[in-house]
């Protein structure tokens, strides 16, 4: 196959950025998409230009590492597939394929397809956690968990933290990374003790951290490579507009 | 070099108990002075980062990529072990113990492995109190399942994904430590160096990945959590970014590296369909339950698969392992490939593959059965081959996945260089010559979470420590020969990419010092590696600058860093004069061509201590004692 890209280079957070084309030629078709640009950027190597910098490591579609918007689309045109996932009989001979990174006022490009997402570790710092210090656990059939909460819980902790969501949303909000969280530790027993508190706090760091709001588009639940679904937006919400109407002040303090 | 086990003395199940009273506490006021630098955040280092800052200590962490979520434990599909026998089945901490021990083909050290079992149950309990969405039964108690051929239920497990959640676990207990400003986290900074000041480890030196900056972090001990080193074959399971740098620069600063050679491969993984290949995926082995293996009788046989009639067909696992069959363990059934490919009657692209056929399974079961039982890995086979394994039979070829060797470390997970503590798949203490299934994520786990806390507190308590200031001379030293280190590699300006080189020694390593070994291949790689070596430094082409995010360079270090450690690998394999677990030597097997055990001459660990560049590394020897269980071989016929 012969492809052309449209690539977006950018040389650091400050640089202005710019399309560039390259050929993409002689590209079989049981290449991933990563693995076509490894051969465009062995070719501009060998021909002395930098070659195009992408964020990857698993490539097989679960550490969450990679992510481009490809024609596009986050993840390019197929359902439930990280762009590692993506092989290039997706696409036809031919074809002219523009690569942009994310985008989105949370996460700032740091070269071609590089962003940064470090915003999504703050909202996991901010809440998205059960506070259970090593050591003080008990027996783990000492809380059962029935099998359809153990489930649900299951579906939206398989959320990969890749971003894609951010970037399909027109507001660039992180609701369904942010949803997929309250929802994995709301639903199990264990994480009913913080729920309230995590809701509150999550939603208000992805406040502080410049993502947008929902708005019900939707495209963040098409495009996510692990299928979260806007239920967890849903839950999320019921759990936030309940903490605070259930908020109190802090009690406590002093000495006693 | 020393090589001190350090193990307690009593009976194996009191070991550890009596080493936790016998071992000094650091009072809870002082742990705040104490800064303890972690890298790598995988389930060991995630683990060991988190717990470290609950008890106090001040942690810095770091991790090559860019969150530490995405460190490659992330990628375990399969499961956790634990011996908690929920299912009443027979299982108890012994029988975890001596399973592994067996496993790992005798060559691991009996305390540490018996200490993992009795940590394994704590692990489970850890987990699910963090909100690890476990498997579970309809009666909301823990689900588990049978695997890796354990006659007893003890695994544990989410959905495919377990290596995942575990992973999200730690992370999770570390994001709270670091929005507590308990720890401090530094992604997208790679580890260069280590720092050794009046004979033990005190700092590290990090590149910052982003703007090139190489700087010093300093402390009062280092913690190596940084992985295995398996893509030293280029092409493996393990994630692009896994490298061998922070323990290799460890190595060359006065750590044993412990038997280098030992590495296992996998026997189910998609098979390479060209050059261009960048690595391998894993299919779970679980597929093996219902698959029948085969290749065709004739070597050079092309038809395709349905028209090659049953009895032309050659079931060699069935054939040569009657009682075992399809079933036989992870380093017979990878080597009983490579044998029919070698003999040309492999199948698919370059003849490296053989079937996987669920023909059978499907007639008698039904295709829906399959489904159930398979679909997410069928799925995600056709989504990388475009075939429909419901129709034609999967090819699968064995690719490296895990490295049981790693540096060397004491009872307390301390390498021979004081201060300096390894944890997971970077130590080479609990899986022996091979590791079982589901047992990785469980040694990263008990070391970050249950071992550190302890043993690194009883090393800061019993050693005094002078304050190093930022200026020491040996601190600007080892900065100085970092920066250079990465300014000779962009200088070079020769006309080959890092990626060929890396290919290519690949390729020897796998040719050489993979599936099989022999004394004229090993001898030929320990004559070819250093020429490539060499070769790189004279012929490599680095683009752009040190002073920006640059993958080229990222890339060339780590590469420099294998061709080095694939020498040392075929020099242990070389001495190892005997087959064992996933080391074999084709000079040492039985009639039958199994693996020959040398208990005489090699129930030890080989620990190789770095004697600069001129001098060949020295072999240290740990004997190993088996005063629980007795050494007997393995056999599945």
């Amino acid at each position: 196959m012969d492809i052309t890209l449209v690539v977006w280079r950018q040389e650091h957070a400050k640089a202005k950025g710019r399309f560039v084309t390259y050929p993409a030629r002689g590209i079989s078709p049981d290449m991933s998409f990563l693995e076509m640009l490894d051969v465009v950027n062995e070719e501009l190597s060998e021909r002395g230009e930098e070659p195009i910098a992408f964020d990857h490591d698993c490539r097989e579609g679960i550490c969450g590492a990679c992510g481009m918007m490809i024609a596009g689309r986050p993840h390019g045109p197929r359902k439930l597939t990280t762009t590692c996932q993506l092989h290039m009989r997706s696409f036809a001979d031919g074809d002219t394929i523009t690569i942009e990174p994310w985008r989105a006022a949370a996460f700032p490009v740091m070269r071609d397809l590089i962003v940064d997402r470090t915003a999504l570790d703050r909202i996991i710092q901010a809440g998205g956690f059960i506070s259970v210090a090593t050591g003080s656990a008990p027996d783990g059939n000492a809380i059962p968990v029935p099998k359809e909460a153990a489930e649900r819980s299951m579906d939206a902790a398989a959320c990969i933290g890749c971003g894609a969501c951010v970037a399909a949303c027109p507001n660039a909000s992180a609701m369904l990374f942010a949803g997929a969280k309250v929802s994995h530790l709301g639903l199990l027993p264990q994480g009913q003790a913080e729920r309230h508190a995590r809701a509150l706090s999550i939603v208000e760091r992805m406040d502080q951290e410049g993502f947008g709001s929902c708005t019900n588009h939707g495209e963040c639940e098409a495009a996510c490579p692990k299928g979260i679904t806007l239920e967890n937006i849903a839950r999320m919400n019921r759990d936030y507009i309940a903490a605070s109407f259930l908020k109190r002040p802090k009690t406590g303090g002093g000495e006693w | 070099m020393e090589l001190r086990s350090k193990v307690p003395d009593g009976p194996l199940a009191e070991k550890w108990r009596k080493h936790r009273f016998d071992m000094k506490l650091v009072n809870p006021a002082n742990k705040r002075k104490h800064r303890i630098l972690v890298v790598g955040t995988g389930l060991a280092g995630a683990a060991a980062a988190a717990s470290l800052a609950e008890l106090g200590y001040d942690v810095e962490a770091f991790c090559y990529q860019d969150s530490p979520r995405r460190a490659h434990s992330i990628a375990a599909q399969g499961g956790i072990n634990a011996a908690k026998n929920y299912q009443n089945d027979g299982d108890s901490i012994f029988r975890l113990f001596y399973d592994t021990i067996k496993g790992g083909d005798f060559r691991a050290r009996e305390a540490n492995v018996y200490r993992l079992a009795e940590l394994s149950v704590n692990i489970i309990d850890q987990c699910a109190a963090q909100g690890v969405p476990f498997a579970r039964e309809y009666g909301g108690l823990l689900a588990n399942r049978s695997f890796g051929g354990a006659q007893v239920s003890r695994t544990f497990y989410a959905r495919g994904q377990t290596g995942q959640q575990l992973l999200i676990g730690a992370y999770q207990a570390l994001e709270r430590q670091i929005g507590l400003g308990k720890v401090r986290m530094f992604s997208r900074h790679e580890m260069q160096d280590v720092i050794v000041v009046d004979g033990r480890a005190r700092g590290i030196v990090v590149r910052d990945m982003v703007t090139g900056e190489v700087g010093s972090r300093l402390g009062d001990a280092v913690v190596l959590a940084t992985g295995g080193y398996g893509n030293v074959f280029y092409l493996s399971t393990n994630a692009k970014g896994c490298n061998v740098t922070a323990i290799w620069r460890a190595y060359k600063r006065g750590a044993a590296f412990a038997n280098p050679c030992y590495t296992q491969i996998h026997p189910t993984c998609i098979p390479v369909s060209g050059e261009y290949q960048s690595k391998l995926t894993l299919m779970s082995e679980s597929l093996r339950n219902d698959g029948r293996i085969w290749v065709p009788s004739q070597a050079g046989d092309r038809r395709p698969p349905p028209e090659i009639p049953e009895g032309e067909r050659d079931y060699y696992l069935e054939r040569k392992y009657p009682s075992f069959g399809n079933l036989s363990p992870r380093d017979i059934a990878s080597r009983a490939a490579k044998q029919v490919c070698d003999e040309g009657r492999g199948v698919g692209p370059g003849g490296l593959g053989v079937y996987l056929d669920f023909a059978d399974a499907i007639a008698r079961l039904g295709e829906d059965a399959i489904r159930e039982r398979y679909g997410n890995l069928f799925e995600m086979y056709e989504r990388i081959t475009d075939e429909n394994p419901y129709r034609v039979p999967m090819r699968i070829f064995p690719a490296v996945h895990y490295t049981m060797g790693g540096l060397w470390v004491d009872y307390d997970l301390m390498s021979t260089l004081p201060g300096l503590h390894v944890l997971g798949e970077a130590n080479f203490s609990d899986h022996g010559a091979n590791r079982l299934g589901a047992s990785a994520l469980m040694q990263g786990l008990a070391d970050g979470y249950f071992v550190i806390p302890y043993t690194i507190g009883s090393y800061l308590a019993g050693t005094k420590l002078a304050r190093v200031p930022e200026d020491h001379p040996e601190v600007r030293s080892v900065e100085a020969e970092v920066a250079e280190r990465n300014r000779r590699l962009l200088s070079i300006r020769g006309k080959r990419t890092t990626t060929s080189f890396h290919r290519e020694l690949g390729k020897l390593m796998w040719e050489h010092c993979g599936m099989a070994r022999n004394e004229r291949g090993l001898a030929l790689a320990l004559e070819k590696i250093p020429a490539l070596r060499e070769e790189f430094w004279k012929d490599l082409s680095v683009l752009g600058d040190g002073n920006a995010l640059n993958q080229s360079l990222e890339h060339a270090g780590r590469v420099a860093d294998f061709l080095e450690l694939g020498e040392l690998m075929c020099r242990d394999a070389l001495e190892r004069r005997e087959s064992c677990g996933g080391h074999f030597r084709e000079e040492f097997q039985t009639e039958e061509g199994e693996a020959q055990r040398d208990d005489d001459r090699f129930c030890h660990v080989a620990s190789w201590e770095y004697r600069g560049p001129d001098a060949p590394p020295l072999r240290h020897v740990e004997p190993l004692v088996f005063e629980n269980v007795h050494l007997q071989s393995r056999s599945y016929r």
